[in-house]
């Protein structure tokens, strides 16, 4: 029973609902307001997020006469679920590091595809040619991105000498080494697909396809898609920090310090995405798989190879 | 009880809607449609988004979809290819919405008043499928970005 309370406790308050959204629409006031400063403008009040989601929750919900309806209603929880499991097991992995269990990288990693599969799901459902667009550029990227995301994990895990669980791998900071800092300049740029910033919105190209996988969203299942986004902003560059910088401390100074890691590698994200045009979908898998394999597969020698002969710095 | 007791009437939602216009005023996304435009009124809309003005300071963004959009940005005589259009625009705009017609002719068809090719003035064709529709006028030939932003600030404060 007090276990089931704290799990609930978990997954609805600290790490999980409410916290993540807080934070997640703080973050995306952030991205709002370094785009702004970036662009010379003033940028949107602090609460901005926060009255854009109470806007869109009083509106109205359409749905396409021609979509099927379940999936089409479905497919933004799904995406929140996966969004709120992987932001509870990262908080739990940060914060009480003797709950966690082995192999929980793995499941955080499956836990990543949900939000762009259900973007996939709920777009190919709302029958709208736009969104049809958005659904296959969609589909493209994650075959795209995943490939290298999973090596530069691989190459954490030999890094630490086979570890399989968050809490344990926060205890090392791969990235200062070679082939750690490819690997994590890699993911980065992988999260920067996952969360669709500019480089690669081919899927949500608001200039092209008219905002393509959510073209047809509007009121309270936008909210959603809008807070499961604001929640992913938390959640990946936490992931990132976790794995690559060395983690979160719960306490004092190396909590601050942690604090300071998430901020730095949020703005590493906003910095690339208001200096980059977008690109096209086939220069896109052309980066991933062939620059970022190329790269990712050296990273993965040079670390085993450092790895074998004891140097860390490899 | 007598029969001349009058019940008070009730005002139901009152409270629940005015959060909702509330937030809606905070946070007003805007879809630009062009009915026939000349482009002039097009170019000062979109220098409400440069540094200059900087309409973002008010929680306005312009989005791609009008399934996103909480206010019609529309310039233009309504010509008679643009009409139908017009209609399943507004159609597909979650309600609450508003209209705002930019610049002389989407006000009243400008000089182009009796052309063979308009259909009328915007009021008019969004009236036909939704006679308490919201609209809102900026005229001027075109308007200027701080006079669009007078009338809008104004429109949200009737609202």
């Amino acid at each position: 029973m007090i276990e089931a309370m704290q799990n609930l406790f978990w997954i609805l308050i600290f790490p999980g609902f409410v916290f993540t959204v807080a934070l997640g629409l703080v973050a995306s006031w952030i991205v709002r307001k370094v785009s702004a400063l970036v662009q010379w403008r003033v940028g949107p009040p602090l609460f901005q997020p926060f009255y854009d989601i109470m806007k869109l929750m009083g509106k109205e919900i359409l749905i396409p006469q021609d979509a099927q309806r379940t999936v089409f209603l479905a497919a933004p929880l799904v995406g929140l679920a996966g969004v709120l499991l992987l932001s509870t097991i990262l908080g739990v992995a940060a914060f009480w590091p003797e709950e966690t269990f082995v192999g929980d990288i793995i499941v955080a990693i499956y836990l990543m595809v949900l939000p762009s599969l259900a973007l996939i799901l709920g777009s190919s459902a709302s029958a709208s040619p736009h969104a049809t667009i958005g659904t296959s550029r969609e589909m493209k990227l994650v075959m795209g991105y995943e490939l290298p995301l999973v090596l530069a994990f691989i190459v954490v895990i030999i890094k630490t000498g086979g570890q399989l669980n968050l809490a344990e791998i926060a205890g090392y900071t791969p990235a200062l080494s070679i082939s750690g800092m490819l690997a994590f300049l890699a993911a980065l740029l992988c999260v920067q697909a996952k969360l669709g910033f500019v480089p690669f919105d081919i899927a949500e190209s608001e200039t092209e396809v008219a905002s393509g996988i959510i073209i047809e969203y509007s009121g309270a299942l936008l909210a959603a898609w809008k807070l499961m986004h604001a929640m992913m902003l938390v959640a990946l560059p936490l992931f990132l920090v976790m794995v690559f910088l060395g983690g979160f401390g719960t306490a004092g100074w190396p909590l601050v310090w942690g604090i300071g890691k998430y901020v730095l590698v949020l703005v590493l994200l906003i910095l690339i995405k208001n200096t980059n045009p977008r690109v096209r979908i086939d220069q896109a898998m052309k980066f991933f798989w062939v620059y970022c394999g190329i790269a990712l597969a050296a990273a993965v020698v040079l670390a085993s190879i450092g790895n074998y002969y004891g140097i860390s710095w490899l | 009880m007598p029969a001349t007791a009058k019940r008070e009437p009730r005002q139901t939602g009152h409270e629940f809607m005015s959060w909702k216009i509330w937030s809606l005023k905070k946070s007003v996304w805007v879809f630009h449609v062009n009915t026939g435009a000349c482009n002039n009124c097009d170019i000062e809309i979109v220098n409400l988004l440069t540094p200059k003005f900087d309409i973002e300071r008010f929680g306005m963004k312009l989005v791609g979809s009008p399934r996103h959009a909480d206010a019609l940005l529309v310039t233009g005589v309504v010509t008679a290819q643009a009409a139908p259009r017009l209609r399943e625009v507004y159609r597909q705009t979650p309600k609450p919405c508003v209209v705002f017609a930019m610049g002389a002719c989407a006000c009243d068809t400008g000089v182009f008043y009796n052309g063979y090719h308009v259909v009328g003035p915007v009021d008019k064709i969004i009236r036909e499928i939704d006679p308490n529709a919201i609209i809102a006028y900026v005229p001027g030939c075109p308007p200027k970005p701080e006079a669009m932003i007078s009338g809008v600030v104004k429109a949200l404060s009737v609202l």
